[in-house]
């Protein structure tokens, strides 16, 4: 375990496994840079080191561009290490795009992981730009218009070497993408879906159920996009035939966060997932 | 005393292309700039050097100063000598990761070309922007000329990686006038500069000793970071003279936290930083040439505020005027707030002389008009050089 027990995440609260899970790939010569986020506090006091490998928190906007100072020192010095972002969607999609996008561009030698809990958890479940239509949090509280935004193609329209979408209940396709990463040289980038009991309104027993009906209804696929050709991975190689798709309503349901769906807007979300496996299908045939 | 100072070289440049300069023969390993006015043709100059082979370092090409200022802090931490510069509005984007690395005490150097800030806009001198990031615990220091704004920036390197200090350093110089005036300039050779600036030993990123670094603080930790910060800023007084007198041994040029130009014995004192000082040094010598025993006190070093001296000097004569580049508004001129905070209970008045905003135009007969009627007892308490 490169991230120890006893931490202060929520009950239910997929993060300490997925950080622990990439720490297990990357190894004992890995930086983290984290922005203002759940993980902060997840990492506790200054007193307190709960991470085997050093850790660089972070003012919000600022990750990317930290870690690429980290990369260039440590090439300086000759020393061999993984540099990892380790960001919530608001410190990824909104407040860190800039920085984000700056370090896409300039293809620096880091990874970053998007841990996307649509929304900002850390101050107590506001609208992100990467909250999904309909969903409530306290700033949308009849649930939000907008659509989510699509963080992994807009960062692989940076042309990066790598970019992987993964999910906490699919350990093993997310590790081997963290593997993969870790052996190319560029700006490399997953973006993990991580469900937040709280936020989200389950049972912190369900994490995992959750975070597995995101990917078997067809929410959250998962693919990898290496020099810009797309690969559906795991189960999502067996989504393209509609028949093969959970209905995404056995997926809403679970959450409270929908409760207040119409039947129109659960009809609008369906065919929206439908719209974007047709174009999907278009990609990888 | 060994004066190895013949040695230097005599040439002319441009403030920036001196600051750049300095930056080479420092050989930090990580840069990252983004271009503003006045300071862009520094980035210039050390892109050029960068692509010549001159310098051996990474120039992250950022896209903001945020950016840039998170860079530099990333590679501080993990082991890097390391340099940014800036001006105005670009300070001011900067000013988040600024106190994210006075907070954590990181040994950086940035050279800040001094600049109004918007609005309205303009791109000429002021010190508005750097007076604004007085309390981001960095030291800062002030160039009165192109000579002072190489020598300072050598100095700036090893003030913030000296273990009794381990503070980021500041280097401000006046935007345009200093930036992009060409004056003659002593510079040493790369050898000496070598001896003088000793390697980088500060380094948070360490595999087999991992630590958290800004992590959350409990109210008891977060108090002692900021009482450990204030300590490291008196400290770093009587290190910023040793190394002054350091560089005097090189150099042949003295540098102290304050620098007393016919003050010993002077009636009326003119106060002031940065690159009108050196009208303020004509006015006072054509004062003298007229018979008004008048005298220039520059702060050289505005953090930590050499508060003893100020009072030393202060106590000596009948009446003082501190001439103020930034203004906090609702109160007084910056360096006038601190002057008289360090002149407390002194039965000496301290006059306030607010100019030069925005680029408006201050000259020597300017300051001499303020000093004549300082003298004559016609000076209000603040005025403005409308």
């Amino acid at each position: 375990m490169m991230l120890m027990r006893g931490n202060a995440a929520c009950p239910g609260c997929p993060i300490p496994r997925e950080l622990d899970a990439l720490l297990e790939v990357t190894g004992k010569n890995t930086v983290l840079v984290v922005p203002a986020s759940c993980t902060t506090v997840i990492m506790g006091d200054s007193k307190g080191m709960p991470s085997k490998v050093p850790v660089i928190h972070s003012a919000f906007a600022a990750s990317a561009a930290i870690a690429s100072g980290v990369k260039s020192a440590l090439d300086a010095r000759g020393e061999k290490a993984t540099v990892v972002v380790w960001a919530g969607d608001g410190g990824t999609g909104d407040i860190g795009f800039a920085s984000l996008s700056g370090a896409a561009e300039r293809n620096e030698d880091i990874i970053y992981v998007c841990y996307d809990n649509e929304a900002y958890m850390n101050t107590g479940v506001q609208r992100s730009g990467l909250t999904p239509y309909g969903a409530w949090t306290t700033t949308t509280p009849s649930g939000k218009r907008e659509r989510k935004k699509p963080l992994p193609q807009l960062v692989a329209q940076h042309g990066v070497p790598y970019v992987a979408t993964a999910s906490i209940a699919y350990l093993f396709d997310y590790q081997a993408k963290i593997r993969k990463a870790k052996d190319i040289t560029g700006f490399r980038y997953i973006h993990l879906l991580s469900p937040c009991p709280p936020g989200w309104k389950f049972d912190s027993s369900l994490t995992v159920q959750v975070a597995k009906l995101a990917v078997e209804t067809g929410i959250w696929p998962l693919y990898e996009i290496e020099d810009g050709k797309l690969r559906l991975t795991s189960v999502s190689k067996t989504l393209l035939d509609k028949a093969n798709r959970k209905p995404v309503v056995e997926y809403l349901k679970l959450q409270g966060r929908f409760a207040n769906l119409s039947d129109e807007d659960v009809k609008r979300i369906q065919n929206d997932v439908d719209e974007m496996w047709e174009e999907l299908s278009k990609i990888v045939s | 005393m060994q004066t190895t100072y013949k040695r230097s070289i005599v040439t002319g440049m441009v403030g920036n292309h001196a600051v750049a300069y300095a930056v080479r023969q420092a050989k930090p390993q990580v840069l990252a700039v983004y271009p503003i006015t006045p300071q862009t043709t520094m980035l210039e100059k050390l892109s050029e050097y960068i692509d010549k082979g001159q310098l051996k370092a990474r120039l992250i090409r950022v896209e903001s100063e945020h950016s840039a200022l998170a860079s530099v802090y990333g590679a501080a931490l993990s082991g890097a000598r390391v340099f940014t510069a800036t001006a105005s509005q670009g300070l001011l984007y900067m000013t988040e990761m600024i106190y994210w690395a006075g907070g954590q005490r990181v040994p950086m150097v940035a050279a800040v070309a001094t600049r109004a800030i918007a609005s309205p806009w303009s791109i000429l001198d002021d010190h508005q922007d750097i007076m604004g990031k007085r309390d981001s615990i960095w030291v800062q220091m002030s160039a009165e000329n192109v000579q002072e704004a190489y020598d300072l920036t050598l100095m700036a390197f090893r003030i913030s990686e000296h273990e009794n200090v381990t503070l980021p350093v500041m280097m401000g110089f006046d935007g345009f006038i200093l930036t992009h005036t060409m004056e003659r300039v002593e510079v040493l050779p790369d050898e000496v500069v070598d001896q003088f600036l000793p390697e980088r030993r500060f380094n948070l990123v360490d595999f087999d000793d991992p630590v958290g670094v800004g992590s959350v603080a409990t109210p008891e930790d977060y108090m002692f970071y900021r009482y450990e910060a204030q300590r490291s800023m008196e400290r770093a007084k009587r290190v910023i003279e040793d190394i002054g007198k350091d560089y005097e041994n090189i150099t042949g040029r003295e540098y102290g936290l304050v620098e007393c130009y016919m003050c010993e014995d002077a009636d009326y004192l003119v106060i002031s930083m940065g690159a009108w000082s050196g009208d303020a040094r004509v006015a006072a010598q054509r004062e003298r040439d007229k018979g008004l025993r008048a005298g220039l006190l520059k702060i050289r070093v505005f953090r930590p505020f050499p508060k003893e001296k100020v009072r030393e000097y202060v106590r000596r004569v009948r009446g003082v005027v501190v001439m103020d580049r930034a203004v906090s508004f609702g109160s007084g001129g910056v360096l006038g707030i601190e002057v008289k905070s360090s002149s407390y209970g002194l039965d000496v008045p301290i006059h306030n002389v607010i100019g030069g905003l925005g680029g408006k135009d201050v000259r020597p007969m300017h300051i001499q008009k303020v000093l004549e009627d300082l003298s004559q007892g016609k000076l209000e308490e603040e005025r403005w050089l409308l």
